[in-house]
């Protein structure tokens, strides 16, 4: 596996600025010109957006796609939910994270998981998109 | 020659907001009625469209429990921290679109839509955004001032189906229609004792307002029943985002989740309220020169015996110190505290009120010492960032067995990363 380092880390909700570090007085940082803005994951993941919300995932028939039970989902209530999206959907008012798959007039929600079949929504249903999940964040152990 | 345009104020209102906020994360009640209870679980303070018919506002909750039940009507306590993070969601996406934005209240604010071609595309635009992205439905009324848009906006929510929840009243026909087809008694800033008087003189509707002179209104009444006059005959008198001068005084002041018979859990409270009062302090930038503390038994129950009283401190020096504010309204306690009653409220008022600057330093007067100006700076920056309370006095209790009751709270959906909504992958 490769990786690809990112830098510092800035922390939650706070922005630092560009250059914070006391220049000594003697001699000037070679580094000063080139300091970057640092990187943070809130404003990567885009969860201080007003129409961002987080929510939390209950139940395995994503893993398939790499989302599992007890993960952060960040859900984007901004985008216009298509086919492919991952969607947290209202299913006869309970809420649900599926694969959006619009097929000429149907509209299916898929699992990810083959424990778990294929959901037609029916005339009957009552269903709409409540957000686009964008990101999850899963934490790996501790 | 080019003329300024006339200016285009919007009012956009949530409808019925503390209700709406609750279904956000509850599509199972979209069609199920909802109330939202005061502090303690006390009395009614919101309810949705749909539970309006039944219940009154400030109705006991006690007194009505049974037949919300029975009308399968749900009951909410009111749920601060949803309301408000889900406040800051709508005044963001609103602003995301438009310029000049002031926010009135929790649930409501004035938007500058002076120069947009088309007005009423623009509200519906507003509108279906903020029920997309925020999952709350809002009004928007439209007109050249503040208190015709305002009125506007009640036009929309009154007459919802009509409208589509957006009324541009900047026409003279339609604005003419509204004035003439509203009481004066719907008209913003008209109280009850202004209506009687309004009344009195033949004024009845909003049109009968708005036709009579500005100059006896002012004379007779007041400088503020002039301006509505004028800004309901189409002269905008209101500008947006007028800031509020800072307050004169800082009151901190609920009733305890049951009754109190010890000093020590009430001397708890008042360093938990002196604690908040003391934050509001800092946040305008005041120091106080003088405290008020006071206590009461409950005031209706005819078996209980009644008591209230309060004492003022003089401050050694305008502070906002929440220790020295601390120490001395709990001392002051001592003062007003009789054993053998059951006290169920107490209040603390910050007063005399000053900025810095306005108290001069004299040679020998003894200031606030720097050094409790740092330990205040960090006391908030640690509560600004890990949460209100982190870092507090000793006597202000964690969680405290006399806090507030509520007993039919929501989860903190959006704001405590352990009560986030479970969506389901089964």
């Amino acid at each position: 596996m490769s990786f690809t380092s990112l830098g510092p880390i800035a922390e939650d909700g706070v922005r630092l600025p560009l250059c914070s570090f006391k220049v000594p007085a003697g001699f000037p940082s070679p580094a000063a010109d080139h300091i970057e803005k640092e990187i943070s994951l809130d404003e990567l993941l885009g969860i201080r957006a007003p129409h961002v919300y987080l929510v939390r995932i209950d139940g395995d028939s994503m893993q398939g796609g790499g989302i599992f039970s007890g993960d952060l989902a960040v859900v984007d209530r901004a985008i216009e939910a298509g086919h492919g999206h991952v969607v947290v959907a209202l299913l006869n008012n309970d809420p649900v994270c599926k694969r959006l798959c619009l097929r000429g007039k149907s509209v299916i929600l898929q699992s990810e998981n083959p424990k778990y079949p294929d959901r037609y929504v029916l005339e009957g249903d009552e269903f709409s998109v409540w957000g686009v999940v964008t990101y999850t964040v899963r934490s790996h152990g501790h | 020659m080019a003329t300024k345009p006339d200016p285009v104020f919007a009012l956009i209102d949530c409808n019925s907001f503390y209700a709406s906020c609750e279904r956000v994360f509850r599509p199972d009640l979209a069609k199920v009625p909802i109330v939202v209870l005061s502090n303690n679980d006390g009395c009614v303070i919101a309810r949705s469209y749909d539970a309006k018919p039944h219940v009154k506002m400030g109705e006991p909750y006690f007194q009505i429990k049974h037949r919300l039940e029975q009308l399968g009507i749900v009951a909410f306590s009111s749920n601060y921290a949803l309301y408000g993070d889900m406040s800051e969601r709508v005044m963001s996406l609103i602003e995301s679109m438009l310029p000049a934005v002031e926010v009135y209240s929790i649930d409501e604010s004035f938007a500058d839509l002076t120069g947009i071609a088309d007005a009423t595309a623009m509200g519906r635009a507003l509108r279906s955004r903020i029920l997309q992205c925020a999952g709350i439905p809002v009004g928007v009324g439209i007109a050249h001032t503040k208190t015709l848009a305002k009125l506007a906006n009640h036009t929309a929510k009154r007459l919802q189906a009509h409208t589509g929840g957006v009324v541009n009243l900047c026409g003279d026909h339609e604005r003419d229609w509204v004035l003439r087809n509203t009481a004066v008694s719907e008209v913003w800033g008209v109280g009850r004792r202004m209506t009687a008087h309004l009344e009195s003189m033949g004024i009845r509707t909003a049109m009968d307002l708005a036709k009579a002179d500005p100059w006896s209104l002012r004379k007779k009444f007041s400088l503020v029943i002039e301006k509505t006059a004028r800004e309901l005959s189409g002269t905008s008198c209101l500008a947006l985002d007028e800031p509020d001068p800072p307050k004169q005084e800082i009151c901190c002041s609920r009733m305890f989740g049951k009754r109190l018979t010890e000093l020590a859990p009430i001397k708890e409270a008042v360093a938990t309220y002196m604690m908040r009062a003391s934050e509001k302090l800092r946040a305008q930038k005041s120091y106080c020169k003088k405290i008020r503390v006071s206590i009461r038994t409950g005031m209706f129950n005819p078996d209980e015996a009644k008591y209230a009283k309060g004492v003022v401190v003089t401050l050694p020096y305008p502070t906002d110190d929440v220790r020295l504010l601390t120490k001395a309204a709990v001392d002051a306690l001592e003062h007003v505290f009789q054993p053998g009653f059951r006290y169920s409220k107490a209040e603390v008022l910050l007063l005399d009120l000053r900025q810095p600057g306005e108290f001069s330093d004299d040679l020998f007067a003894v200031n606030q010492p720097a050094e409790a100006s740092r330990v205040m700076a960090v006391l908030d920056a640690i509560n600004d960032r890990w949460g209100r309370g982190t870092l507090r006095a000793a006597s202000v209790p964690g969680n405290p067995d006399w806090g507030m009751k509520r007993e039919l709270m929501s989860q903190s959906y959006t704001t405590r990363v352990d009560q986030l909504w479970r969506v389901s992958c089964e």
